[in-house]
C-alpha cells in the first residue's frame, strides 16, 4: 500500500498551479490536506503522473468577509471553519458540519476544497453547500469563472473542474440574523460519513427556503415544494407521509431502507430549524 | 475501575504494568521498527479473482532476479493442518497458490526491492493469467449437491461433520414449549492494531535462519519453519519482538511468513513483509461466519429439557496450520449448551470450505457465536412462556451446588456459581428500574431495553482435550525457567507470548508471591524461541494458568535450593528458613538473596556439602490436575436505547460481573477484558466483512471496515467475583478471551427487548440500522397483513 511514483510539484501561485496542470496534459493531480488523496495514492486508486501541492498558496487559505458574503478559500481546512466564532446563522452551520466530518486530526489537514472538488456524495459540505446556494469561483487557463453549487456538483465523484482547473474560493450570503437552519446526518459512526443526510434552511425575512438531502448515490438533492410548505404552514408540512413522498418522488429508485433513512433525516432537520 | 485487589506486589494486587513504560513513550520494538543493514522489503501479488486456474504466471525478463512464483518455491512443503476427528479432508495449504486461486487476495507471486513501493511496482508488472471458476461463497448453497468444488478431490465443500445426539429423542418429547430461530454472524477480520509482519535473514556465525515475526507462538512457527522448510529446528530461530496485538490471528504460520521465510534462504540477505491493513482486511484473519438452526424443548415454565442445533461454520478455502479449519465448529457443537443445565442435546456441525479467506481462531473461539444463540433463545424461551428472561435463564442455569458439573457435552466445570454472577448483574444494572422506566415513554422518542448474557469459558484446557482434536499442536506440561542473578534479582523465562495481556507484570507477581523479589527486580524473558523453554505458546486463555503455573512451581523449586544456601550460612536447619522480602529469615539472623546467589557463583568456597548442584536456576514443568481446563465465567448486562426510526442504538449503560478464579492483577483482568468487550460490541453493531456473489470482499479499509472506536465503547462497571479453581495452581482461571463472548448476546437481548412491543426480534449481527429497520419493517408489514385479515 504504497504511491507509484509520481512527480511533484508545490505551487506557489494559483497561476504556477494551472502550468503545472497543464504541463501534465491531464496526468496531473492536485493536492491539499490529502485526507482522501492519500489513501487513494497509496492503494493506487489514483495513480497520477505528477501531484501539484496547493497547500502553500496562503490566498487560498483565507476567510474574507464581502459584503453580505463570506468568502472561504478552497485551502480553508475543517478545523478553520469549526473554530469560527461568528454568530451568523450561515457560520454556525458550517461551524456545526465541520465539527461533525471525521474527527480532529482529520479536519485539521482537510480542505473544504478538497472535499468539495473529490465530490463524494456522502461529504457533508455537498449537502451544506447546495443548502447556503454557495457560489464557487474557478481559476483555469482561461481565467476565473463563477458557478452555482448545483452546476458545480455534477454527479458521484463527478464536477464541472476541468484537468487543469482550480477551486479557488466558496462563497454565500451570511443569511439574516433570525434564519433558521437544521442539519441532520445519520452515520453508523461518530465521524463516519454519513449514511443520509437531511439540511433545512428557512429565513423568512429574505423569504428563502430550502431542504436539501444529500448521501445519495449522486449529487445532493433540493425538495423545493416541500420547503415552501414548510416555510408557509410549517410543523403541519412535515408529516411522516408528506416528507417520505417527497423524498421518494425527488429521488427515485430509494430502496425502502434508505427512502426510510433519508426521510427520516429530512424530517429531524425540519423540526430543528422549527425549533421543536 | 474498580479498587478490587490486594496490598503489597503479589498475587492480587493492582500493580501497575512493568511494560507500560515503554509502550507509552513510543520506545516499543516491532517488526516495523527493526533497522538493519542491507535490509529490503517483498510485496505481494495477490489473486484478483475468488476462484480461477492460474493459466500463466509471466515474469518480465528485467524482473527475474527480483519476482518469485510457485514454481521456485517447489521446495517449500504446503502446509497441512489435519485433525483425527473422523471424516475430516486434508488439504494442501500451499505459500503460494498452486494449480488454482481459492480467494480474492490469495499470494500468486512475489517482489523483492530495495523499498516497498518498489516491490510493489514489481507485483504491478507480473501478468497474472487466470481462467475463471464459478465462485463458492454461500456456506449453506456450498452444502448442497451440484455446489462448484473449492477442493475437487473431495467431491463436496466439507472439511467436517460432526453430529451428537444425547437422549435428544426422549427429552425433547417431553417438551410443553418449542422455540426455533435462525441465527447468523458475519464474516469478521481480527483487526489487531499492528497488522502482520515478519523479518527474516541467515546468520552465518549461528548457522541459522533468524526470523522476527509478529507471532502468539514463536515455538511453534519454529517447528512450523522447520518442517516446511526442511531443516533441522536447531537451525532456525525465530523471535517475536513487541508483538501490538493478535487474538488468534497470529497463532498460525502464515503463508507469507513462509515464503518470506524461503527467501532469507535463497538471498541470504535480511527481507521483511509488512502486511497492510488492506492485506489483512481482504486476505487474511478471517472469522465468526456462523450459522445457526436452533429448536429448543422447555417446560412451560421454561426450563430447557433439550437443545436440537444445526451448525455451519464458513471457514473459507483453507485449513490454517496448525489449528486445523475443523476446530470452530467441533468447538461450537462442544460449547453450544453454555453454562445451562440440561440433559438432551442434538447437535449437527458442518466446516464448509468456500472461497474466502482462510478462517482463524479469533478470540474466544467459536463461543461468541454459540453464546450469542443459545444466549437468544434464552430470551425466546422466556417470551414464549411469558416470563422475564433473567428469572428463566436464572432457573437454567448450573447451580453452584452441582459443581464440579459434567454437562451434557462432558464438559467439566471446576467450580462457580453462576447464579450469583446473574443476581449480581441484574441487581447492578438495575433490571427493577430499567422495567419501570419502559412503562413511560421516552422524551426522544427512542425505546429502552435490557439484556443479559451468561457464558463459561474453558480456558488453559490440555493435553487430553487437544490430543481428541489431533491437531499438529498438543500441549503438554508448560515449562518456565528461572534463574536468580549473581545481585539477587530473578530472571523468568516462559515459551509463552505476551502480546498485550501484561505477563511481564503478571508472572513477575507470581514469582514475588512465591520469592519475595521486588517486582521491578525481576525481569521476564519471552518470545525468543533460543532463550525460553518450548511452548506451544498463547492462546486458548491458557497463559497465566500453564506459565503461572509453573512459574510458580520453579520458584518454589529454586526457593528450597536458596534456603539449603542460606540455611549453611545461618548455622540452621533448612527447614527453619523463610523467604520474606528477598530475604531469607532463620532463627539466628537473616541473609539477603544477593549474599546467597553471591555466594553459589563467586565464592562457591562457602557452599554446603549437600547444595543441589543444579544451583540458582531451575526449570520446572507445570500442567493442572485436569486437562479439562478452568472455567471462568462472566454475566454481561447492557441497556440500550433504540431508534426505531433511523435504527440506531445506542448503549446506555453495561455491567460485567466475571470470575476468572485466583485475580493475579485485578487491572489486568480489567483491561484484558474492556478490550475484549470492545471486540465483542464490535461483532454485536459494527463489524462485518461482505463478500459478493463473486467471492469479492467489498472492504479494503476501515472507511467500509467498521471497528468501534472511543465514542461507540460504554464506560463499562465491572465487577468481581473469585472461586479459585481447585484444579489449577493458586486457583487461578484464564480470562484473555472472556470479554470478547458474551457482549453480542448482551447487546442483541436488550435491543428485541427495546424493540418487542413493535413486534419485532432481529436475529442476525451486526445489527447494523439496516438489519434492525428491515426487522420492523417486516413487523410493521406482518402487523398491517394481520389487520387486513
Amino acid at each position: 500500500m504504497k504511491p507509484a511514483p509520481f512527480d511533484y510539484v508545490a505551487a506557489a501561485s494559483l497561476e504556477e498551479a494551472v502550468t503545472a496542470l497543464a504541463a501534465a496534459g491531464g496526468e496531473a493531480r492536485l493536492i491539499a490536506g490529502g485526507q482522501t488523496l492519500g489513501p487513494m495514492l497509496n492503494m493506487r486508486l489514483a495513480t497520477p503522473s505528477r501531484l501539484v501541492d496547493i497547500s502553500r498558496i496562503a490566498g487560498l487559505r483565507r476567510i474574507a468577509e464581502s459584503g453580505t458574503k463570506l468568502v472561504i478559500g478552497s485551502g480553508v481546512t475543517r478545523a478553520m471553519l469549526e473554530d469560527r466564532s461568528d454568530p451568523s446563522p450561515a457560520v454556525r452551520l458550517m461551524c456545526h458540519v465541520a465539527s461533525t466530518i471525521a474527527y480532529r486530526a482529520i479536519r485539521t489537514r482537510g480542505t473544504i476544497g478538497g472535499s468539495l472538488a473529490h465530490a463524494d456524495p456522502a461529504a457533508d459540505w455537498l449537502t451544506a453547500l447546495v443548502l447556503l446556494d454557495a457560489e464557487l469561483t474557478i481559476f483555469g487557463p482561461a481565467g476565473r469563472r463563477n458557478l452555482p453549487m448545483p452546476d458545480f456538483v455534477q454527479g458521484a465523484f463527478a464536477t464541472a473542474l476541468g484537468p487543469a482547473d482550480v477551486l479557488e474560493a466558496i462563497a454565500f450570503v451570511k443569511l439574516s440574523g433570525a434564519a433558521r437552519w437544521g442539519y441532520c446526518r445519520l452515520a453508523r459512526k461518530v465521524g463516519e460519513f454519513p449514511e443520509a443526510l437531511g439540511a433545512v434552511l428557512l429565513d423568512p425575512a429574505r423569504a428563502e427556503s430550502r431542504i436539501v438531502v444529500g448521501a445519495l448515490d449522486g449529487a445532493p438533492v433540493l425538495l423545493p415544494a416541500l420547503a415552501e410548505r414548510v416555510a408557509r404552514e410549517g410543523r403541519g408540512a412535515a408529516t411522516r407521509e408528506s416528507v417520505g413522498a417527497a423524498v421518494a418522488a425527488a429521488v427515485p429508485g430509494l430502496d425502502p431502507v434508505a427512502l426510510r433513512l433519508h426521510s427520516v433525516a429530512v424530517r429531524r432537520a425540519i423540526e430543528q430549524a422549527l425549533g421543536a | 475501575m474498580s479498587d478490587y485487589g490486594k496490598p503489597g506486589s503479589g498475587i492480587g494486587a493492582r500493580l501497575k504494568r512493568k511494560e507500560d513504560a515503554r509502550h507509552l513513550m513510543g520506545r516499543g520494538s516491532f517488526v516495523g521498527d527493526i533497522a538493519m543493514p542491507g535490509l529490503m522489503e517483498i510485496a505481494f501479488r495477490r489473486s484478483p479473482l475468488a476462484h480461477a486456474r492460474i493459466k500463466r504466471v509471466a515474469v518480465p525478463p528485467e524482473l527475474a532476479e527480483w519476482a518469485f512464483t510457485a514454481a521456485e518455491l517447489a521446495g517449500v512443503k504446503p502446509m497441512q493442518a489435519n485433525n483425527s476427528i473422523p471424516g475430516f479432508k486434508s488439504s494442501d495449504f500451499p505459500a503460494l497458490a498452486t494449480g488454482k486461486v481459492r480467494f480474492a487476495g490469495e499470494p500468486v507471486a512475489f517482489c523483492l526491492g530495495p523499498t516497498r513501493a518498489v516491490a510493489e511496482d514489481r507485483c504491478q508488472a507480473l501478468t497474472l493469467e487466470l481462467e475463471e471458476l464459478p465462485p463458492v461463497t454461500d456456506a449453506l448453497a456450498a452444502r448442497t449437491a451440484g455446489s462448484a468444488l473449492v477442493h475437487e478431490a473431495w467431491g463436496d465443500n466439507l472439511f467436517l461433520t460432526t453430529a451428537a445426539d444425547v437422549r435428544f429423542e426422549e427429552l425433547s418429547s417431553k417438551a410443553e414449549v418449542v422455540v426455533k430461530r435462525e441465527y447468523k454472524l458475519a464474516r469478521q477480520c481480527m483487526s489487531p492494531m499492528e497488522g502482520k509482519g515478519a523479518l527474516a535473514y541467515w546468520d552465518d556465525r549461528a548457522d541459522q535462519l533468524v526470523v522476527y515475526t509478529s507471532t502468539q507462538v514463536p515455538h511453534i512457527i519454529r517447528t512450523g519453519l522447520a518442517l516446511h522448510l526442511g531443516l533441522d529446528q536447531g537451525r532456525v530461530r525465530v523471535i517475536a519482538p513487541d508483538v501490538g496485538g493478535g487474538f488468534g490471528y497470529k497463532c498460525i504460520l502464515q503463508p507469507e511468513e513462509l515464503a518470506l521465510a524461503w527467501l532469507a534462504l535463497k538471498r541470504r540477505r535480511p527481507v521483511r513483509w509488512t502486511e497492510d491493513r488492506r492485506e489483512h482486511l481482504v486476505a487474511a484473519a478471517n472469522a465468526r461466519e456462523h450459522h445457526y438452526f436452533v429448536t429448543a424443548y422447555a417446560d412451560r415454565r421454561g426450563r430447557l429439557l433439550a437443545l436440537d442445533a444445526e451448525v455451519t461454520v464458513d471457514v473459507g478455502a483453507y485449513s490454517v496450520w496448525p489449528f486445523s479449519a475443523g476446530l470452530e465448529a467441533a468447538q461450537a457443537g462442544g460449547n453450544l449448551p453454555g453454562p445451562y443445565d440440561f440433559f438432551g442435546y442434538r447437535c449437527k456441525t458442518y466446516s464448509v470450505a468456500t472461497n474466502k479467506p482462510p478462517f482463524v481462531p479469533y478470540r474466544g473461539v467459536a463461543r461468541p457465536g454459540v453464546c450469542f444463540a443459545i444466549e437468544l433463545t434464552m430470551d425466546a424461551i422466556a417470551r414464549a412462556v411469558g416470563r422475564e428472561p433473567a428469572e428463566v435463564r436464572r432457573e437454567n442455569l448450573v447451580p453452584a451446588s452441582a459443581m464440579p458439573y459434567d454437562n451434557v457435552t462432558k464438559k467439566h466445570y471446576d467450580s462457580g456459581d453462576y447464579q450469583k454472577s446473574l443476581d449480581l448483574a441484574v441487581d447492578k444494572i438495575g433490571l427493577a428500574a430499567v422495567r419501570a422506566r419502559q412503562k413511560q415513554p421516552e422524551p426522544d422518542g427512542r425505546r429502552i431495553g435490557v439484556g443479559f448474557s451468561t457464558y463459561t469459558e474453558q480456558t488453559a484446557h490440555g493435553t487430553k482435550v487437544f490430543a481428541a482434536w489431533g491437531i499438529p499442536l498438543v500441549p503438554g506440561y508448560e515449562q518456565a525457567a528461572v534463574r536468580l542473578t549473581p545481585d539477587g534479582g530473578l530472571e523468568v523465562r516462559v515459551g509463552v507470548q505476551s502480546h498485550g495481556q501484561g505477563m511481564e507484570t503478571t508472572l513477575a507477581q507470581i514469582a514475588h508471591e512465591i520469592l519475595g523479589i521486588d517486582p521491578a527486580a525481576i525481569k521476564v524473558v519471552h518470545g525468543d524461541t533460543a532463550l525460553t523453554p518450548y511452548s506451544t505458546g498463547t492462546y486458548a486463555s491458557r497463559s497465566i494458568v500453564m506459565a503461572g503455573g509453573a512459574v510458580s512451581r520453579s520458584c518454589q523449586t529454586l526457593g528450597e535450593r536458596i534456603k539449603r544456601i542460606a540455611a549453611h550460612l545461618l548455622q540452621s536447619s533448612t527447614q527453619e528458613m523463610r523467604l520474606e522480602r528477598g530475604e531469607v529469615h532463620g532463627p539466628r539472623g537473616h541473609v539477603s538473596l544477593a549474599e546467597v546467589a553471591r555466594v553459589w557463583y563467586l565464592r562457591p568456597e562457602n557452599l554446603p556439602d549437600d547444595v543441589d548442584p543444579g544451583g540458582l536456576e531451575a526449570t520446572v514443568g507445570y500442567k493442572p490436575k485436569v486437562d479439562s481446563g478452568a472455567f471462568g465465567y462472566a454475566t454481561h448486562a447492557a441497556v440500550v436505547a433504540v431508534d426505531a426510526e433511523t435504527g440506531q442504538v445506542e448503549i446506555l449503560d453495561y455491567v460485567i460481573v466475571e470470575d476468572c478464579g485466583t485475580l493475579v492483577n485485578p487491572m489486568v483482568v480489567e483491561g484484558q477484558t474492556y478490550g475484549g468487550t470492545a471486540q465483542g460490541i464490535g461483532t454485536a453493531l459494527y463489524e462485518e466483512m461482505v463478500y459478493d456473489g463473486a467471492g469479492q470482499p467489498l472492504a479494503s479499509t476501515l472507511a467500509d471496515y467498521l471497528l468501534p472506536g472511543a465514542a461507540e465503547v460504554p464506560r463499562i462497571r465491572m465487577f468481581h467475583l473469585e472461586t479459585p479453581s481447585p484444579y489449577t495452581e493458586h486457583g487461578i482461571k484464564g480470562v484473555g478471551e472472556g470479554g470478547a463472548i458474551a457482549p453480542p448476546g448482551a447487546i442483541v437481548n436488550a435491543i428485541n427487548d427495546a424493540i418487542r412491543p413493535l413486534g419485532a426480534e432481529l436475529c442476525d449481527i451486526p445489527a447494523t440500522p439496516r438489519r434492525l429497520i428491515e426487522a420492523l419493517m417486516r413487523a410493521e408489514a406482518g402487523q398491517a397483513k394481520g389487520a387486513a385479515e
